[in-house]
């Protein structure tokens, strides 16, 4: 009997190890411990043992079921893997298909520009301020040092709704705004982004176009100020390692005035088709707030300095995005808008 | 203004580039614009006299033509038609090279060699405008003496190098090259050459010859006068000429060359006066009278206002002051006797009477900006100088010279401690006084201060400021140091709507919408195409007095069809689907003379549908699209409970399929299809959603603070039900009433189902929504939910009609 538990027992071992399949497994459990499988079969017949025989083959016939289950288990395991393994290599998806669609749309190239300045500037510790599109006569020219029949009035051909009231050619007239409500409080110190038209239309010029002005008002501003100011700005939006190049010029609003040039953003300098070969480029203007501008607001010229700088954001854009028509801007192609 | 290299070398030793000089000029603030060389790759160009000329044997076009060029004599064949036999011609000899790369070779034409080509100013390089008339096309003629042989480039002033300047307003004393002398000599450290005029002078003298008065003296602050006799008009020297040219100037006579040279030299306009044709020789400076009018040398009679300054004789005008002269009294070659005009005008009136006649002249831009007050004697004397030593004319003796009020002197204090307050940089002031001595300004010590005494020619500076941006651009704004704003921090803050401006962008353009940016200033047909009633009030519109185009000269007063007008461009470039949006200004009149309310608006449009792609099908862009991206804006941005009714009455849209939204008892907007009428006009596709908001209104509405509600505690109870109801029935209302019937166990209720069709009767339809019941304190039971649902069901019956569906 014990011979043939232990045949039993290798018989067993045989079955499993030839075992392909989870039915294949459950027919060795049926086959060997079932109810009526060939263990039970065996153990049947103990009856006919003797008393001392019977705790040892029981003991063996334990072994042997033992041994048989724990091959099963294992067996099982195994097999439960392989099957697990089949299905998920089945399952497979094509990854390279495209993902699911989410809306798409996009801030406009301006606003992100504009964004970018505002964000530049808030963290200098500058607010944002506003005012009419629609100017009167006193506050874009006149209280900016430009009276009637001044020449300087040349550079900006201006709209007129009537002989008092303008379309604003400049943001600068916020300045005046600004500092008027404010005074004689200090400091002021605000960016003002804002829509400004002038009758020119052409691949550069566009006849409404956006600025975005600058002014720091208190005591003890100065135009190393300006100059640092504007450097650190120049740099946070186009580089580390953009140069600026500061030039005498003419603003009614200012003096001493500047023209801000940075290093040319497409060729760092060495001179292009973008910077006419000059390796600079015109981007801001700028100077001292005019002792007048400050006078009118209600400051007193002789306590109070200030700086003011203005930029164009279409020409920063077409910098930032190499876009060579400035038309591109305001035609809003929708194939031109999803680039951004 | 372009200023010629050499001429420039006349008054200060330079000693670097062209180039260079640019530089220097441009961080001055005399910004230099372009440097161009004349004469590049013009080689070999000759001066020779055309000694034959004979018909071409087998060429009606062609003549054959023997050249002296000094050396020998060349056999050229040409088409030209305006050259004479004597005539001294620029030729081109074999082997030699033009401005635009031609090279010349020895060449048979119809049979016959040809060995050069005779050059018009055009092959030169020479502007066609500063060629006379006869030679503009045709080839270029020199003066009969000129020397033969010579290098062409040489005896055209084409070895030359001209800067191109792009000056301020401000500095109209760098409108001549004197002035543009002076800035390269303080530049430079260069010593400046002032001209010294001298020449002889006839026994006769001026005296009652000239008599000058000046009766409005508040516009003719000076008046200068020199007369001149037998004068022999006729064409001015080639040097004179190139000179000319060189600054865009055509050569007209020697007199009247003279008068633009020293305009050009010394930035004083100048005018000859035909003295014989003068009545009496008495000139009167006063303004127009009325009806007075005047032919002016251009040959166009034009009517004069008693604003305009002339110069007129006792018997009327004779010339527009500061601006161009009359014609009658015009220096011709009949003239003999010359009266020569130096003056100073007053700078607003010639601008206003150059602006009102539409004649901006070189000589108005100049007294525009304000000439020197103080050189117009040596103006009058330097034009007497050429014209004598040309041979031109006899100078009479004495000039006169009418200043009814001398000028008092500008003098400014300058504080070296005020200029570093405001540059942040310490000029010593050695330093400052040798800068503004440079410049010609006089320096006087005072203590810790200085005083400075303005030169006339710096109309510009008035003030210590000025002053002090003189200093600044000399010593160099590189050579300041950078530094940031001294002094209390301060926090930037965007105010709520600033921020619900940035938001409300993020949010439309994360659920798909395009922002575009749009003029504003539209056509004012517009109105029509919107479908506007005749008396909509949104027709009142600002009217632009000057506008660039019939198409932009209206500012807008609705910012929706800037977007179809962007919606249709697109269209027709064949791009069909899009949605759109804009943030931007519109503009309500208030009345003459007053600016106008400024209103934000957010508009969106679209058309067609978002894109299908091979797992999902595209989405129609209709009402229900763009009210999903208004309610997710409304209630991102925390506005409340917005409305949407329908709106029947706007002319835009469709009457149907319309609503306007409303909050707190106000129309904030308005949402649907747009109407078909409007479509046709546009050129639009079938269907386009558009809505309009008041985005001041939302500002004040939204930013409502989060409350946050506690999570769930107790497990809650779906059902759904369906109801069959009158399809005029709006969803609102029956969402309203289910709410109200459900009472606070009704947790939330969707709509997920909307059908008509077969099985349900015509006018009906059928509503499936979801409900969820659940407690705070207690898990519901079956039967709560069932009881509640019976209660709406009930009360949905009584007032609808509705029936449940099963
Ligand atoms: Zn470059």
């Amino acid at each position: 009997m014990r011979a043939k538990l232990k045949e039993l027992g290798e018989e067993a071992r045989r079955a499993l190890s030839q075992a392909e399949s989870l039915e294949d497994l459950n027919g060795i459990r049926v086959r060997f411990l079932g109810k009526k499988g060939e263990l039970t079969q065996i153990l049947r017949g103990m009856g006919s043992l003797s008393a001392e025989e019977r705790p040892l083959i029981g003991q063996v016939a334990n072994e042997v079921r033992a041994a048989i289950e724990e091959e099963l288990a294992l067996k099982n395991t195994v097999l439960k893997e392989q099957v697990k393994q089949q299905k998920l290599k089945g399952e497979g998806i094509d990854v390279t298909l495209p993902g699911t669609p989410v809306p798409r749309g996009g801030k406009h190239p301006l606003t992100l520009v504009l964004e970018e300045i505002q964000n530049i500037f808030l963290g200098l510790g500058y607010s944002i301020a506003d005012g009419p599109e629609v100017e009167t006569d006193y506050y874009n020219f006149e209280a900016l040092n430009l009276p009637k029949d001044h020449p300087a009035r040349d550079m900006q051909d201006s709209f007129f709704i009537s002989s008092e009231i303008v379309l604003r050619t400049q943001t600068s007239p916020v300045q005046v705004r600004t500092m008027e409500k404010t005074a004689p409080e200090l400091p002021v110190k605000i960016i003002v982004p804002g829509k400004v038209y002038r009758r020119d239309d052409d691949a550069t010029h566009s006849p409404m176009f956006n600025q975005v002005e600058g002014l720091a008002v208190d005591r003890r501003i100065t135009f190393s100020d300006l100059k640092g100011t504007l450097g650190l700005f120049t740099r946070e939006m186009f580089g580390p390692n953009t140069r600026t190049r500061f030039r005498p010029s003419y603003f009614p609003f200012t003096e001493p005035s500047a023209e801000v040039d940075i290093s040319c953003v497409m060729c760092g300098g060495k001179g292009c088709r973008v910077c006419s070969h000059t390796g600079w480029l015109e981007i801001l203007g700028s100077g001292m707030v005019h002792p007048r501008v400050l006078e009118v607001s209600g400051y007193n010229s002789e306590e109070v300095t200030g700086f003011a700088f203005g930029m164009g954001v279409e020409r920063i854009a077409m910098l930032k995005y190499g876009i060579d028509d400035m038309r591109l801007l305001f035609e809003n192609d929708l194939r031109f808008l999803q680039q951004f | 203004m372009k200023v010629s290299y050499k001429w420039l070398q006349e008054f200060v030793d330079i000693d670097i580039s062209p180039e260079d000089l640019a530089d220097r000029l441009t961080l001055a603030g005399v910004a230099v614009e372009g440097v161009t060389k004349l004469g590049v790759g013009m080689e070999k160009v000759f001066t020779g006299r055309i000694e034959k000329i004979d018909p071409h044997p087998n060429a009606d076009k062609l003549v054959v033509t023997s050249v002296n060029v000094g050396t020998e004599k060349l056999q050229i064949i040409t088409a030209a038609t305006n050259v004479r036999e004597g005539d001294v011609i620029p030729v081109a000899v074999e082997g030699a090279k033009l401005a635009s790369g031609l090279v010349i070779k020895r060449a048979k034409l119809r049979g016959v060699e040809s060995r050069g080509m005779m050059c018009s100013g055009q092959e030169l390089g020479i502007d066609p405008k500063t060629m006379p008339a006869d030679q503009a096309v045709g080839i270029m003629i020199l003066p009969p003496g000129t020397q033969l042989g010579r290098d062409a480039k040489e005896v055209l002033g084409l070895d030359d190098t001209i800067l191109e300047l792009d000056l301020t307003p401000n500095r109209g004393d760098c409108l001549s090259i004197i002035g543009v002398a002076r800035e390269a000599a303080v530049l430079l450290g260069r010593p400046l050459r002032l001209p010294a005029p001298s020449f002889p002078e006839l026994d006769e003298s001026i005296e009652g010859q000239v008599r000058v008065d000046i009766e409005d003296t508040d516009l003719c602050r000076r008046f200068a006068g020199r007369l001149i006799k037998n004068a022999r008009v006729g064409n001015s020297p080639l040097w004179m000429q190139q000179r000319l040219r060189s600054a865009g100037i055509r050569p007209i006579s020697n007199i009247v060359d003279v008068t633009n040279y020293v305009m050009l030299e010394l930035g004083q306009p100048m005018h000859a006066f035909d003295y014989n044709l003068l009545t009496d020789g008495h000139i009167i400076v006063r303004r127009a009278r009325e009806g007075e009018k005047l032919v002016s040398l251009d040959g166009v009679q034009r009517d004069l206002t008693t604003e305009m300054l002339c110069i007129t004789d006792p018997s009327g005008p004779v010339g527009i002051a500061g601006v161009m002269g009359g014609l009658a009294t015009e220096v011709t070659n009949k003239t003999v006797s010359i009266l020569l005009e130096s003056a100073f005008f007053n700078p607003i009136s010639i601008r206003r009477t150059s602006k009102a006649l539409g004649l901006r002249s070189e000589a108005s831009q100049r007294f525009e900006k304000g000439i020197d007050i103080g050189g117009c004697a040596r103006a009058a004397n330097r034009a007497a100088q050429l014209i004598a030593e040309m041979g031109a004319g006899e100078v009479v003796a004495g000039m006169v010279d009418n200043i009814p009020a001398k000028l008092a002197d500008r003098v400014i204090q300058f504080r070296p401690s005020r200029a570093g307050y405001v540059l942040g940089a310490d000029i010593p002031k050695s330093k400052v006084t040798g800068i503004l001595t440079s410049l010609r300004f006089t320096v006087q010590d005072a203590g810790e201060n200085l005083l400075v005494t303005v030169p006339s020619h710096r109309m510009d500076v008035s003030q210590e400021v000025d002053l002090i941006e003189e200093v600044a651009r000399i010593h160099g704004y590189n050579q300041i140091p950078d530094t940031l704003t001294y002094g209390r921090s301060t926090r930037g803050i965007k105010t709520k709507e600033q921020s619900l401006t940035a938001q409300a962008r993020d949010l439309l353009a994360g659920s798909g919408l395009h922002e575009v940016m749009t003029y504003s200033f539209i056509n004012p047909k517009t109105f029509d195409q919107m479908n506007l009633a005749p008396d909509s009030a949104m027709r009142n519109a600002l009217k632009i007095k000057n506008p660039l185009s019939e198409e932009r000269s209206v500012m807008r007063t609705m910012l929706l069809p800037c977007l179809l007008e962007i919606l249709a461009r697109n269209y027709n470039r064949r791009v069909q689907n899009g949605a759109v949006f804009e943030l931007g200004r519109v503009f309500i009149p208030r009345g003459e003379n007053q600016q106008p309310e400024e209103r934000t608006i957010l508009a969106g449009a679209a058309m067609g549908r978002s894109p299908a792609s091979w797992n999902q099908p595209a989405q129609d862009y209709d009402y229900f699209y763009l009210k999903g991206v208004l309610e997710n804006l409304f209630s991102r941005t925390g506005a409340g409970a917005v409305n949407f009714l329908p709106e029947t009455g706007d002319p835009s849209y469709h009457p149907g399929k319309t609503a306007y939204m409303e909050a707190g008892g106000t129309k904030i907007g308005v949402i649907g299809e747009l109407h078909p009428d409007v479509l046709e006009n546009y050129d639009l596709p079938a269907r386009v959603v558009a809505f309009e908001l008041d985005f001041d209104r939302l500002a004040e509405i939204s930013g409502r603070p989060v409350v946050y509600s506690q999570l769930p505690k107790f497990p809650g109870i779906d059902r759904d039900i369906a109801i069959l109801a009158r399809k005029d029935i709006p969803a609102a209302d029956i969402l309203r009433v289910i709410q109200a019937a459900g009472g606070k166990l009704l947790r939330e209720v969707s709509l997920f189902d909307v059908y008509q069709g077969e099985q349900v009767p015509e006018g009906m339809r059928s509503m499936a929504f979801a409900l969820k019941f659940q407690a705070e304190d207690r898990t519901l039971t079956d039967a709560e939910a069932g009881e509640i649902t019976g209660e709406i069901a009930g009360s949905l019956a009584a007032k609808f009609g509705a029936e449940l569906r099963s």
